[in-house]
């Protein structure tokens, strides 16, 4: 397989999940704005929004209020955003267009279909009535082209390259939302206990779509340090980030075995799989959440170029 | 010399109104089928293509824009004998194409016979001087050729152009009749079409058969297509007969001279390579050797090719061979090389570069086709007889002031076939692209080809970049 082509994989996963992610982040935004009254609180989840997908700075370049149509429109199409969802999609089908002879038809048509539909959705503003519409074709379009990868794909180094594009994305994904929010969950005197927490901790199990999952474990309740523990360490949720990390694992070992060696990417992933297996949630509470968070984050960036680096994605 | 046009040959009519024998069949079940039926599923099929993405891309339009060649769902129909005249002819001209091309880079002969005058080579820029003395691995230069044949009456197929560099073209004569098949699938087991699937297995093995003597692979040798990338017109082929052949598309930056062989970058490392079936042009393959701001090529690759550490599919220089101004002197050249009468004849070809041509032309203007010797894709023609006074004047200038760059051809009545339009069958010109691999092993040709459609009524050119469009050509089953 060409470098070149294990690169395209990789990057077309992780931009269709990024698109995926970004509009769960959207549609927790705008379902929170509908709940909450005052003006304010709703900006200031807006803008959380943007500092999670890391778009706060290039929004603030263009506008400088934060009303609901005007954010959600910039991060799904404006076109001087090379984040917004509808470039990250193009970008996912052009990679799987460089990639085209990697992938099983099943793969590309479903990838070039989502983009064809999406392209015309977003061709105009997007209003409040339509947003639910666009929300769900985007889920839509990542569900179908992970379900034609599982249901068409040959289990081999295509197949590797892809999952650990997915993954990678999504532990980052989940640490960086854990991170925005990470204030919400330490104890606080004033908050305990008030509707305001519920809110705050429901809002932020949607943003990774474990909301369901967290109360049917739970029976329904909810504690700051459980919810933490079930994003980073439960082994069932497949946003946490130690279910990311096993499955970066699995495939990593499926490219090792395949090739017949591991390179310094897989001494790497050792060292953070370990560390995530021996940790507590109380220890992660006791040294900071925030801390770990942000060592967490570094070492998956870090881990991301070794295997660029190994499997000579490029030059 | 223009008394072709006015005669009028319809592939599917006689001029009395009866169909032909070779559409008998089809006639009968479109008879027999459901218009409001056969209109959804035309829309159908434009779905299907742009869903697995046949597109072509522009030059010109937006950076990106993808757009479909219209594809038409009423066959072109050949027979068996009309296949077996076409497939020797081209199997004459091919053979003298190669010929042809070893002599102009090896002795000359032709040259020194007196029936190509030296003045065709000389400041020709399809002729690389790099290849002089140079034989390639199994003596193949053209490894694939479109030739691009009209019909003007019932026996009368000419050659309009040898396409000898890279013809494109051949994944919509697979994709049209996977469309076909998938649309109409009874029409199939009614009539026996001849199957055109197995090509990219031909390609690979012809591609094989002229790998350089020393290739090292443990599965045969390997063979790789070499893009431009993703914005290139034809990227979608490109894509398409690697996947097909299970061969790699390779770019220009996945690839590197190592040890001298050429080299493309694995995820495991360097692997080399045996035969490149590139779909860039001469000037950009190796930046080394020829256009040095190319970064579409491989630098070191010409050298590696002159010591046969590879084989590069179609030969750099071929382009020499498809060239316009030699084009006038393929009659000559078959009967040089193979000692017989062509069988597929040139349409008759005024070189603006003589005298008395030139005069000819200028006088006779607006009965004429005037095509620049080295243009391609249906730009920078002129077509006499649709053309105002002004486009007139204009070009006339332009004659005047580089005949050399021109040459001019009778506007030719090309056969129509029927499209389905809007009023129902409506005939429209056409023209056909067989294509045929050369290798050691011979020269191969599948049954069928690219028919390409003038969907504008009365247009004669056919060209997608013009607003052409295609359809599926079927060869009979004896």
């Amino acid at each position: 397989m060409l470098g070149r082509a294990a690169n395209g994989v990789y990057w077309m996963s992780r931009y269709l999940e990024r698109a995926e992610n970004t509009a769960r982040l959207i549609d927790v935004g705008f379902h929170l704005a509908l709940t909450r009254g005052s003006r304010q609180s709703q900006d200031e989840e807006w803008k959380s929004v943007l500092i999670t997908t890391g778009q706060l700075e290039s929004y603030c370049a263009l506008h400088n209020t934060f009303t609901g149509p005007q954010v959600f429109n910039f991060l799904l199409r404006e076109k001087s955003n090379p984040a917004s969802v509808l470039s990250m999609v193009e970008n996912a089908r052009t990679n799987a267009r460089l990639v085209r002879t990697s992938l099983t038809n099943a793969v590309w048509e479903t990838t070039n279909e989502g983009w064809m539909c999406l392209r015309d959705l977003l061709s105009r503003p997007v209003r409040e009535t339509s947003l639910g519409e666009v929300l769900m074709q985007i889920r839509r379009t990542g569900t179908l082209v992970r379900g034609a990868l599982e249901g068409t794909m040959l289990r081999n180094e295509v197949f590797n390259f892809s999952r650990i594009g997915t993954f990678i994305e999504r532990a980052d994904s989940t640490a960086r939302i854990l991170d925005v929010k990470y204030y919400v969950l330490l104890p606080s005197a004033a908050w305990v206990g008030s509707s305001l927490d519920n809110v705050q901790w429901d809002t932020l199990l949607r943003s990774v779509a474990g909301n369901r999952a967290y109360s049917w474990l739970n029976a329904g309740a909810m504690d700051p340090r459980g919810i933490a523990r079930f994003l980073i360490l439960d082994e069932q949720f497949p946003r946490s980030l130690v279910f990311c990390y096993e499955k970066i694992g699995s495939n990593m070992a499926g490219l090792a075995k395949e090739y017949g060696r591991e390179g310094p990417a897989h001494a790497l992933l050792r060292d953070s799989r370990a560390k995530l297996h021996q940790t507590t949630i109380d220890t992660i509470f006791d040294a900071g959440l925030h801390e770990f968070l942000q060592e967490f984050i570094g070492k998956t960036v870090e881990l991301s170029s070794a295997i660029a680096a190994d499997y000579r994605f490029i030059e | 010399m223009a008394a072709e046009s006015g005669t009028k040959f319809d592939e599917m009519l006689a001029a009395d109104g009866s169909v032909r024998p070779a559409y008998a069949n089809f006639r009968q079940w479109f008879d027999g089928q459901d218009t409001e039926w056969l209109r959804r599923q035309d829309a159908e099929a434009e779905r299907f293509f742009r869903r697995i993405g046949i597109t072509f891309n522009v030059y010109g339009e937006d950076a990106g824009e993808e757009r479909l060649i219209p594809f038409d769902m009423i066959p072109r129909i050949i027979t068996a004998p009309e296949w077996r005249k076409l497939t020797r002819g081209i199997e004459q001209r091919v053979s003298a194409l190669n010929a042809f091309l070893h002599d102009l880079y090896h002795r000359q002969e032709i040259i020194r016979s007196g029936r190509l005058p030296v003045e065709a080579l000389r400041n020709n820029e399809a002729f690389l001087s790099q290849m002089i003395g140079f034989t390639p691995p199994g003596g193949v230069y053209t490894h694939i050729v479109g030739i691009d044949l009209v019909r003007t009456g019932a026996d009368d197929f000419m050659v309009l152009e040898d396409n000898a560099r890279t013809p494109s073209g051949v994944s919509y004569m697979l994709e049209n009749r996977e469309t076909m098949m998938a649309m109409f699938p009874e029409l199939f087991t009614r009539i026996p079409v001849r199957p055109v699937s197995d090509y990219p297995r031909r390609l690979v093995r012809s591609l094989r058969a002229c790998a350089p003597p020393g290739w090292k692979g443990d599965k045969g040798p390997v063979v790789a297509v070499l893009t431009p990338g993703i914005y290139n017109s034809a990227y979608f082929e490109h894509a398409f007969l690697a996947d097909q052949m299970g061969a790699e598309l390779v770019e220009g930056s996945d690839l590197r001279v190592m040890d001298g062989r050429v080299c493309m970058r694995t995820t495991t490392g360097y692997k080399a390579i045996d035969v490149l079936y590139r779909r860039v042009d001469d000037d950009y393959l190796d930046p080394l050797t020829f256009n040095p701001n190319s970064v579409l090529g491989v630098a070191g690759i010409f050298d590696v090719y002159r010591a046969g550490g590879v084989t590069i599919a179609n030969a750099p220089g071929t382009g020499i061979a498809d060239d316009k101004a030699i084009y006038s002197y393929m009659p000559e050249i078959v009967e040089f090389y193979t000692g017989e009468k062509p069988i597929l004849q040139n349409v008759p070809t005024w070189r603006c570069s003589e005298a008395d041509s030139l005069g000819y032309v200028l006088d006779n203007l607006s009965d004429l086709v005037v095509k620049e010797v080295h243009g391609s894709g249906g730009y920078g023609m002129l077509i006499g007889p649709t053309s105002s006074k002004k486009e007139l004047s204009d070009f006339e200038a332009k004659l005047r002031t580089k005949p050399g760059n021109y040459i001019a051809q009778p506007t030719l009545s090309l056969s129509t076939v029927p499209i389905f339009a809007r009023e129902g069958l409506a005939p429209r010109h056409v023209d056909l692209r067989p294509f045929v691999l050369v290798s050691p092993e011979g020269v191969d040709i599948t049954p069928g080809g690219l028919t390409r459609v003038a969907l504008k009524k009365g247009s004669l050119v056919v060209n997608s970049s013009q607003g052409g469009g295609t359809k599926d050509t079927w060869v009979l089953d004896e």
